[in-house]
């Protein structure tokens, strides 16, 4: 008889909370939308948080809310980001493939020395030193901080002790562009030809006393541009990559050949 | 019921019959969300919630059904069966109602579901409150401030370790004891 009454008992509460907590979930059903599973179901899992949203689930909600590109899940392939896209009706746009860029070229041999250096062989501990050895103050020291933090082995430092960029090894990752003390370091597009590679805001004059290559702000790549890509900016010719085509006038028309061009995936080829 | 008893029920269960640092109970998401203050503070709230609505609920089973059928045998598994499918419950509304809480509380939820603090509290409240099978004048308000209670000693337990293991982060621990190792020992 005790059996039968525990029995009922504690079947009579497991019937009531199951029928409760089923007809609990008909009436607070949450609608979910059924892409947010599928967009789950297309993504790695690995919940790695590289997208920026918290984890996978993070990611696919905020892919439908739109608060993040459908592309930008770094680990998935190319065909997972397609089929995430289709799912949502939206287009991948196409990224240019990037690579660093140094904005200077002097060089030992183009630049004048302030003083001797006999530090720690590092950009950042002799920047700390009278903002390094050169004369210009905005140049590349050369002692390879860049190299070092690259963890592509893209760059190396050549004879005039300038990191020179290996465009194939280089995959854009910014690392030299947080390490560089002189912020010398930016990401262009690989398609671009041509690049000012100086960085000095000092006025024409002072330019010219210390590298033979530096930017002396004359205007004249302004006044050449068709496109009106090419700015003057605090003393600085600066090309807007959104608007330049590779025309090139830039190169022909610079005084002092502070404008490259890019032969061979390399940037160091002066007119 | 008087108020002395109400502040001998604050005071053991916070400070000496602590939760976690003297009775054990509750120490499964005690290591896994201590690690910042932020989500142990948010665990901790509803800790709380779940602690005294569940010394409300499991009173009324333990005293109208348990009691009355001479059933008292059956209380671990009906309070079992009570406290997961009133969490159930909760997390249901909470999604529908008010999905910012949902996100707030919704991945803890589940974890109370199976946190034996909860269980805990019922069976330290049947134990404590009921006489001879008998309800202790007042054992209602008693039961439901012991919730409360148990569910603030948690917090302070909670607060207590999160505290210390931001600060731990910093240090340097040998590879060996990382993590958890080093959590468990540092709660010594």
């Amino acid at each position: 008889m005790e059996i039968l009454t525990a029995i009922l008992t504690l079947g009579a509460l497991g019937a009531i909370f199951g029928v409760g907590l089923a007809i609990a979930s008909k009436k607070f059903a949450v609608h979910i939308d059924p892409r947010l599973e599928k967009i789950q179901g297309l993504l790695p899992g690995s919940n790695c948080g590289t997208c920026g949203g918290a984890g996978c689930f993070g990611f696919a909600e905020s892919v439908l809310s739109g608060k993040l590109p459908v592309d930008a899940c770094r680990v998935s392939e190319d065909e997972v980001k397609e089929q995430i896209a289709k799912l949502l009706g939206k287009k991948i746009e196409k990224k240019v493939k990037k690579t660093a860029l140094l904005h200077c070229h002097g060089g030992n041999k183009r630049v004048k020395d302030k003083f001797n250096y006999s530090g720690i062989e590092d950009c950042v501990a002799a920047n700390l030193v009278l903002q390094g050895p050169e004369a210009c103050v905005f140049g590349c020291i050369g002692f390879g901080t860049c190299a070092r933090a690259c963890p592509f082995g893209a760059i190396t430092m050549n004879e005039e002790e300038l990191p020179v960029v290996n465009i194939d090894k280089c995959t854009a990752c910014g690392k030299c562009v947080a390490a560089c003390p002189k912020f010398l370091f930016s990401l262009a597009p690989v398609t671009k030809t041509y690049a000012v590679r100086c960085k000095s805001r000092d006025m024409g004059k002072a330019v010219m006393e210390v590298c033979a290559v530096g930017c002396i702000a004359c205007g004249k790549c302004e006044k050449a541009c068709p496109t009106g890509a090419m700015k003057i900016i605090d003393n600085l010719a600066v090309i807007d990559y959104h608007i330049c085509d590779n025309r090139g006038e830039c190169f022909r028309v610079c005084p002092v050949n502070t404008i490259a061009k890019k032969e061979n995936k390399d940037w160091s080829s002066v007119r | 019921m008087n108020i002395g008893q109400f502040l001998s029920i604050f005071i053991s269960a916070v400070f000496i019959y602590n939760v976690i640092l003297s009775r054990f109970l509750g120490l499964c998401s005690f290591i896994a969300i201590s690690k910042e203050t932020k989500p142990a503070l948010a665990m901790s709230l509803a800790v709380m919630f779940v602690t005294t609505m569940s010394s409300v609920i499991t009173w009324f089973i333990y005293r109208f059904l348990l009691v009355p059928f001479n059933l008292t045998y059956l209380r671990t598994i009906s309070f079992i069966l009570v406290i997961a499918a009133f969490v159930q419950f909760v997390e249901m509304v909470i999604r529908k109602i008010s999905p910012p809480m949902y996100r707030f509380f919704g991945i803890y939820l589940p974890l109370i579901t199976v946190n034996c603090a909860v269980l805990g509290v019922a069976v330290l409240n049947v134990d404590m409150f009921f006489v001879n099978g008998k309800a202790v004048a007042g054992s209602f308000w008693y039961s439901a401030f012991q919730g409360i209670c148990v569910g603030l000693g948690y917090t302070l337990a909670m607060l207590l370790m999160s505290g210390i293991r931001e600060r731990l982060e910093l240090c340097e621990v040998p590879e060996a004891v990382k993590d958890f190792p080093w959590a468990l020992l540092s709660r010594q």
